[in-house]
């Protein structure tokens, strides 16, 4: 790579794997064969995704490869997909279980919530359940309300699950080794809009391939990204904007076409959160804007401006700002208006800069 | 208007929505001749490995083996030893005597909750006699037969139930939500019929790995009705899983009678037809037709022939619960007046008809157990009783939440020490 390295990830790469671009399905395509291949006790399930690959392709050629009774298909029931796993990884298998969008998980929320997350306490350590929930997640591809939903509040809000949010192929990839590592219940949240190239927001400007953002360079074989530890994707001094998912992206290009240098943080895992990273940041800048594309009360934001104000209120010289989704449902035709974009993420930053 | 519909709308007749309603309530006089239950010996017993269409007799029917006159009927006979019917015997009797002072503890002040199982005993302890020791158990909560069919120490269960320093739980679940998966037992939910899916993908997996053991699950007839019982049998069905789908039909679910279940429409067993999966009913106050059924889907798991789902047709004696009061809801002569008997009685009488037991050894062994639980309460109690502080230390509450405690909880433990310290001081033992 001739240029300076953009970003850290790009920077632990380095040279050697320079070229080896893949988007983020087929970066997270890649860490499930690496599993298959590494760990016998991984299977994967899901509906679609056994012979066809998955609706998005995430699991296509893993069943020939691996074999049928390790890569399947199931009955149409989250409720199922989820228990079963449940039982299967009581019996010592590691479950990977694909819930085709997470507008379908509700009908398996009981048995994560209370039987997925629980397991290990309430049994003392007797059972765990180290299955690791895939699932496409987020809007902006005219999904309408049953395919563009971000609920990861709700998993956020139970004590003993784990909730991962991928920004980029690399860490799409590294994370979702980590958290099939995991002996905890993890909800793996895939935004979906950002599958095949990152987003700026610009909804009407032509998208964008991986190849051409840095994060694309994916290592091959096995590595990890670890679970907890915040990436800062740019370094700045104006401002701190906590982000994940697709929302990463819109952040930075907007921050960009402002000129504004701010300090980004993609948080990569909402649980455990990087909390040092956090304050670290805001004591640094003072000022803090929280980025989700979620629905805005109760969001994961009221957590992040929470933490954030209680943990460093003498370092900051504004209130924290939320951008986030409307409070409704995933609206079709005006999705664009539902979607925090630009304008709104323009509109924070200038607020929080005012004086 | 809205909801206000249109009784008079052409000549289409006034629609009437039935609510279903129990034939006896308090005060009532009841009568179970209504519900046929077969002659002993009746039903044929089919190969394991038949297809689920052939078995609607089956699933209608009613499995019963030992007969008015305590002998044993019929294809469905497991021909057991005496020896094993005493052991039978013997842990129903302990059961029954377990359950009995647990409740008077639990009246007594010594924890917060139990559940008896009365009546039900043969539905646990007889199928898991005629399972393998390392067949995995995915229990409901009124199974503690089973724990102490599979010699679970008695001591461990009441440390449980107390919420004491020995709890193996670490006074982290309700009293009676056992674990131990040295027994092949599943950590108890108390949400109702999760455990059913996970037995189907407990037995998947088994079947993944080519391994031998199968697995069952517990639920009663009015979980049922929840969806993970469809996914459970759905899947169990699609995989052809190594398991065995056990409903307890035990007529009530706390004060809803078996109605509210479906079973004014079918049966629970023939909800097993639909979907392709071996189903058997039988009635569950009969010992030996409990382990002669569990004993068959046991051998049809084990042959790659695939599920079944067995009802045992049974009567809950007692309360839902000791917060319950059925006196409020359901006829006290019902549980006189059911026509299937008790099965502790029937155990015994059929060992008196064979010539291997009588009335003497069986005042004394009921004896032996009242002392044994009496002995091994007194032990547990010294390990503590609800709310009177011989609990897990404080920081435990935080642990196991996740493999590794991350930041948050941990700063949470602190304030729950900070908190205690400020109530009691340091002068008490910490923890």
């Amino acid at each position: 790579m001739s240029e300076q390295p953009a970003t850290l990830g790009e920077a632990v790469i380095g040279a050697k794997d320079a070229g080896r671009r893949l988007n983020m399905i087929e970066a997270i395509n890649e860490a499930l064969d690496i599993m298959l291949t590494r760990d016998p006790d991984v299977i994967i399930m899901g509906e679609d995704v056994g012979y066809f690959g998955g609706v998005f392709r995430a699991t296509a050629g893993l069943q020939a490869k691996h074999g049928k009774t390790r890569v399947f298909d199931t009955p149409i029931s989250e409720c199922g997909i989820i228990g079963v796993a449940v039982g299967m990884g009581a019996y010592g298998l590691r479950p990977v279980p694909e819930i085709q969008f997470a507008d379908y998980i509700y009908p398996g929320l009981d048995q994560l919530v209370s039987e997925a997350a629980r397991l290990r306490y309430r049994s003392a350590g007797d059972y765990i359940a180290p299955m690791t929930v895939r699932s496409p997640f987020g809007g902006g591809i005219f999904g309408g309300q049953t395919h563009s939903q971000s609920p990861e509040a709700l998993f956020t809000h139970v004590a003993g699950l784990k909730t991962v949010i991928p920004a980029t192929p690399h860490d799409a990839k590294g994370l979702l080794i980590s958290a099939i590592e995991d002996n905890d219940p993890v909800i793996f949240f895939e935004p979906k809009r950002i599958y095949n190239g990152p987003f700026s927001g610009y909804y009407d400007k032509p998208v964008e391939p991986w190849k051409k953002h840095p994060d694309s360079v994916v290592p091959e074989g096995y590595y990890k990204v670890p679970l907890g530890k915040a990436r800062t994707v740019r370094e700045g001094e104006a401002l701190t904007v906590l982000a994940y998912g697709t929302m990463v992206h819109v952040a930075e290009a907007v921050c960009a076409a402002k000129g504004v240098d701010a300090e980004i943080l993609d948080l990569r895992t909402l649980v455990p959160l990087d909390i040092k990273a956090i304050e670290a940041s805001v004591a640094k800048t003072g000022r803090c804007l929280v980025v989700h594309e979620a629905t805005r009360t109760s969001g994961f934001g009221a957590e992040l401006s929470a933490l954030v104000t209680e943990r460093c209120f003498y370092h900051l010289e504004a209130p924290v700002e939320r951008v986030t989704g409307f409070d409704t449902p995933y609206p079709h035709s005006l999705e664009w208006a539902y979607f925090p974009g630009p304008v709104r993420i323009g509109e924070a930053i200038d607020k929080l800069l005012k004086d | 208007m809205a909801g206000s519909g249109n009784p008079a709308e052409g000549n289409r007749p006034a629609l009437a929505l039935h609510v279903p309603e129990p034939r006896y309530r308090p005060g009532d006089t009841a009568d179970f001749s209504h519900i046929d239950i077969g002659a002993p010996g009746d039903q044929p017993r089919p190969d394991e490995g038949v297809h689920p269409s052939q078995m609607a007799g089956l699933a209608y029917g009613l499995v019963r083996v030992l007969g008015d006159d305590n002998l044993a009927h019929g294809p469905w006979n497991p021909r057991l030893s005496p020896d094993r019917l005493r052991t039978m015997l013997g842990h129903m009797a302990l059961v029954r005597a377990f359950d009995e002072r647990m409740f008077r503890g639990q009246r007594q002040g010594k924890t917060s909750f139990y559940m008896k199982c009365t009546g039900e005993e043969a539905t646990s302890i007889a199928p898991a006699m005629a399972l393998a020791s390392d067949d995995m158990i995915f229990p409901s909560y009124r199974q503690q037969g089973i724990l102490i069919a599979r010699g679970y120490p008695l001591i461990e269960m009441i440390n449980q139930i107390y919420s004491n320093k020995a709890d193996k739980l670490k006074g982290r679940q309700l009293p009676i939500m056992y674990s131990s998966r040295e027994h092949s037992f599943f950590s108890i939910s108390g949400n109702l019929a999760t455990q059913c899916p996970q037995a189907v993908g407990w037995a998947m997996a088994s079947a993944c790995r080519g391994d031998s053991r199968i697995a069952a699950s517990w639920v009663g007839e009015g979980s049922t009705a929840e969806g993970d019982f469809h996914s459970a049998c759905t899947f169990a069905a699609v995989y052809n899983a190594p398991v065995i789908l056990n409903v307890v039909n035990n007529q009530w679910a706390i004060s809803s009678f078996s109605g509210f279940a479906g079973a004014e429409r079918t049966t629970f067993a023939a909800r097993g037809l639909g979907y392709g999966i071996a189903a058997l009913r039988v009635d569950g106050n009969d010992p030996l037709a409990c382990y002669a059924a569990a004993e068959w889907a046991a051998t049809r798991a084990r042959g790659n022939h695939g599920p079944s789902l067995i009802e045992y047709f049974t009567y809950r004696a007692e309360g839902h619960s000791t917060s319950d009061d059925p006196s409020g809801y359901r006829s006290a002569q019902e549980r006189d007046e059911w026509p299937l008997g008790d099965p502790v009685n029937r155990l015994k009488n059929h060992l008196i008809a064979i010539g291997e037991w009588d009335e003497e050894r069986q005042s004394a062994m009921d004896l032996e157990c009242a002392e044994r639980v009496k002995t091994t309460t007194k032990e547990a109690e010294k390990n503590g009783i609800l709310g009177h502080g011989l609990h897990h230390p404080f920081h435990t509450m935080f642990e196991d939440v996740y493999e590794e405690l991350p930041w948050h909880l941990e700063e949470q433990a602190e304030q729950a020490i900070r908190e205690r310290i400020a109530k009691f001081g340091t002068e008490r033992p910490f923890g």
